[in-house]
């Protein structure tokens, strides 16, 4: 009962700090023009990836048997009907590249996810418990991060079988150690401050102080942490789907579709280019993001 | 800084043993026996399996098989390749020195133009100069490296024709190889243009595998610089009136380099996992090509010791530069 009434007074109460917190994050944010340019890239993405099947002028599938690997518009042969060219079987780029969108997106949110949900869970469990569990995860999370994260993830492809489902749940598990050290570090810092040691007098068990009392006060590193883990994982993805252990052909995804084009580098410059201009911006687009988020969240560099 | 020295080494063996049994596991997660996987898609007759299955010793307990296996790791005894029916520490030994090569050759790249350019970039923060070369670490942060590597070949390969496509010196030259290293045993060999080919096939893997760390490198320099010359120490040597040189080259980089010590032993990981693209991309006959090339060809005993190996250098080289920042800041020891 006093829990209760205690939870609507405090839910009211916090109404306005919420969002007073929301726009002390974005004038800080602000702040850095990068970022924001970088969130404004992030939308369209996300825009365009969820219009795709509108926008895109051709099926990204569609191959046209009289234009093969015809060159951007603005170039001699180039033709209206495909802007950015074909492909070596005739497929417009343009409209692949719009689908591919879809695809890192797709990559980069089941990766992050799965690798923070579960690094999270592990990492507050080792720093709450601490004792012989930490000790284990640790030492476990040790052995994730004593391989190189892209050859793991190439080796665990090769044992479940090459593909982009099999290469997203190898990115996650070698990605979720920095969410697991994040976690267990932030809550063993906060576990003995005042207001924890005040919920668990107050009679609060320990999912509750876990996961309602402490976790919301380590978020700031963890969300820095997503959105570098975001953009790495569309990297990653990329480049497993460029040594042919992703995504595979026919598939629009941006490192499959340059693995298709290497042989073609010096005959048709466009099949290479494009699609890893396309990777190159988004991820740099998210990077410069997570920069902004970073200065925005960390307190330290807040100038008051 | 001996007990430091032990007490680092001792955190390494757990973790090791468990890097064997993630190894070790590794060919169990398989569908299928290792028979089976070896003999291909030929239907074996069972007493015939079974007999094989006894010789390698797969009839035994789990735990006795991983014992014979870390036994042999000992022993340096790692397996033998299925394709080859060489031992793997074998080819390991005559394909590392040319990823070591690579690899050396891509972090003096990184750090030669990395520091200065943040030292730099710090000194004049905010300037037209900073705001460059931070916006290019940027992009080779972010860079596909994959794509990077075929972007240089159109230009440098393709459109200037300045350097060869692929692999590690021209086909022209032939002596032995003394040290594995191609630079220096094409010096050794004393023939004519030896070097230079060696060379030239070497710039651009170098450009490519060193463009993460460069672009990290510069970046940590330069937030690392920023810290330290805001302190007070440099504020004194400077009212002490040194001239901005020793003050910036002598006071404040010595502190600012504890930090990019560490960064820099920290891509030796990144340069490991960005040699497996960069081989592929200039078919460098290195150990990332190896690896690469045996998951193509399900060489289930070559992926499982090189990981081990792999995992083993980037352990000893982390155990390195811990040791090496223990000595540069003795804070740490303690």
């Amino acid at each position: 009962m006093a829990d209760t009434t205690a939870k609507t007074a405090s839910s009211l109460d916090e109404m306005s700090p919420r969002r007073r917190q929301l726009a002390e994050f974005w004038f800080y944010f602000s702040e850095n023009k990068g970022a924001v340019i970088g969130l404004w890239f992030f939308v369209a993405l996300v825009v365009v990836a969820l219009l795709a099947p509108l926008i895109a002028p051709h099926e990204p599938y569609q191959q046209y048997r009289d234009a093969v690997l015809v060159p951007p518009v603005w170039q001699d042969g180039g033709r209206w009907e495909f802007l950015l060219g074909t492909d070596a079987v005739g497929r417009d780029i343009l409209s692949r590249l719009l689908f591919g969108a879809r695809y890192s997106l797709f990559i980069g949110i089941v990766v992050t996810a799965i690798a923070l949900v579960v690094g999270i869970l592990v990492g507050v469990v080792a720093g709450y418990f601490r004792g012989w569990v930490d000790t284990v995860i640790m030492r476990l999370m040790d052995i994730i991060l004593a391989f190189p994260s892209l050859l793991l993830a190439l080796t665990l492809v090769a044992v479940l079988g090459p593909g982009l489902d099999n290469a997203m749940i190898a990115i996650a598990l070698v990605y979720q150690p920095h969410f697991v050290r994040l976690t267990r570090a932030a809550v063993m810092s906060e576990k003995t401050r005042d207001y924890v040691v005040a919920a668990r007098v107050a009679g609060a068990g320990p999912l509750r102080l876990m996961f309602r009392t402490i976790l919301p006060n380590c978020m700031a590193p963890l969300i820095v942490q997503a959105t570098l883990s975001f953009s790495n994982a569309i990297l990653d993805a990329a480049a497993l789907g460029f040594l042919g252990m992703g995504a595979q052909p026919p598939t629009p995804e941006w490192g499959t579709m340059l693995a298709e084009a290497r042989e073609f580098i010096l005959r048709a410059w466009w099949v290479v280019t494009l699609p890893g201009l396309a990777i190159l911006i988004t991820v740099l687009a998210i990077n410069v993001m997570g920069d902004g988020l970073r200065d925005a969240l960390d307190p330290k560099m807040k100038r008051s | 800084m001996l007990k430091f020295f032990f007490g680092r080494l001792l955190i390494l063996i757990p973790t090791f043993i468990g890097v064997s049994i993630i190894a070790f596991a590794f060919i169990r997660l398989l569908p299928g026996d290792p028979v089976m996987l070896m003999s291909g898609e030929r239907v074996m007759d069972p007493t015939r399996h079974a007999q094989i299955m006894h010789e390698l010793g797969m009839d035994r307990p789990l735990v006795m098989q991983y014992l014979s296996y870390i036994g042999g790791i000992l022993h340096g005894d790692f397996g033998t390749s299925i394709v080859t029916k060489r031992p793997i520490i074998q080819q390991f030994f005559a394909l590392f020195p040319a990823t070591l090569e690579l690899s050396v050759c891509a972090i003096i790249f990184a750090i030669v133009l990395g520091i200065p350019a943040g030292v730099f970039a710090a000194i004049k923060r905010g300037s037209f100069f900073d705001q460059s070369v931070m916006g290019a670490a940027l992009v080779g942060y972010s860079m596909p490296i994959f794509w990077w590597g075929l972007l240089l070949i159109i230009l440098f390969s393709g459109i200037l024709r300045w350097t060869p496509v692929s692999g590690r010196i021209d086909l022209l030259y032939f002596f032995p190889s003394v040290t594995g290293f191609m630079l220096i045993d094409s010096l050794l060999s004393g023939q004519k243009g030896a070097f230079t080919s060696a060379l030239s096939h070497l710039i651009l893997p170098t450009i490519v595998l060193g463009t993460i760390p460069l672009a990290v490198i510069a970046r940590q320099t330069r937030s690392a610089m920023l810290e330290v010359l805001s302190e007070d120490y440099v504020r004194t040597a400077r009212a002490k009136g040194l001239s901005p040189f020793r003050v910036v080259g002598i006071h404040a980089l010595r502190n600012a380099m504890i930090p990019v010590i560490t960064t820099i032993g920290l891509q030796v990981g990144v340069m490991l996992a960005g040699a497996i693209l960069t081989e592929t991309i200039f078919s460098w006959p290195g150990i990332g090509k190896w690896m690469v090339d045996s998951v193509f060809k399900r060489d289930y005993p070559v992926i499982q010791g090189g990981l081990l190996l792999i995992a083993a250098i980037i352990m000893i080289v982390n155990l390195i530069v811990d040791l090496l920042y223990g000595l540069v800041n003795p804070r740490i020891r303690h």
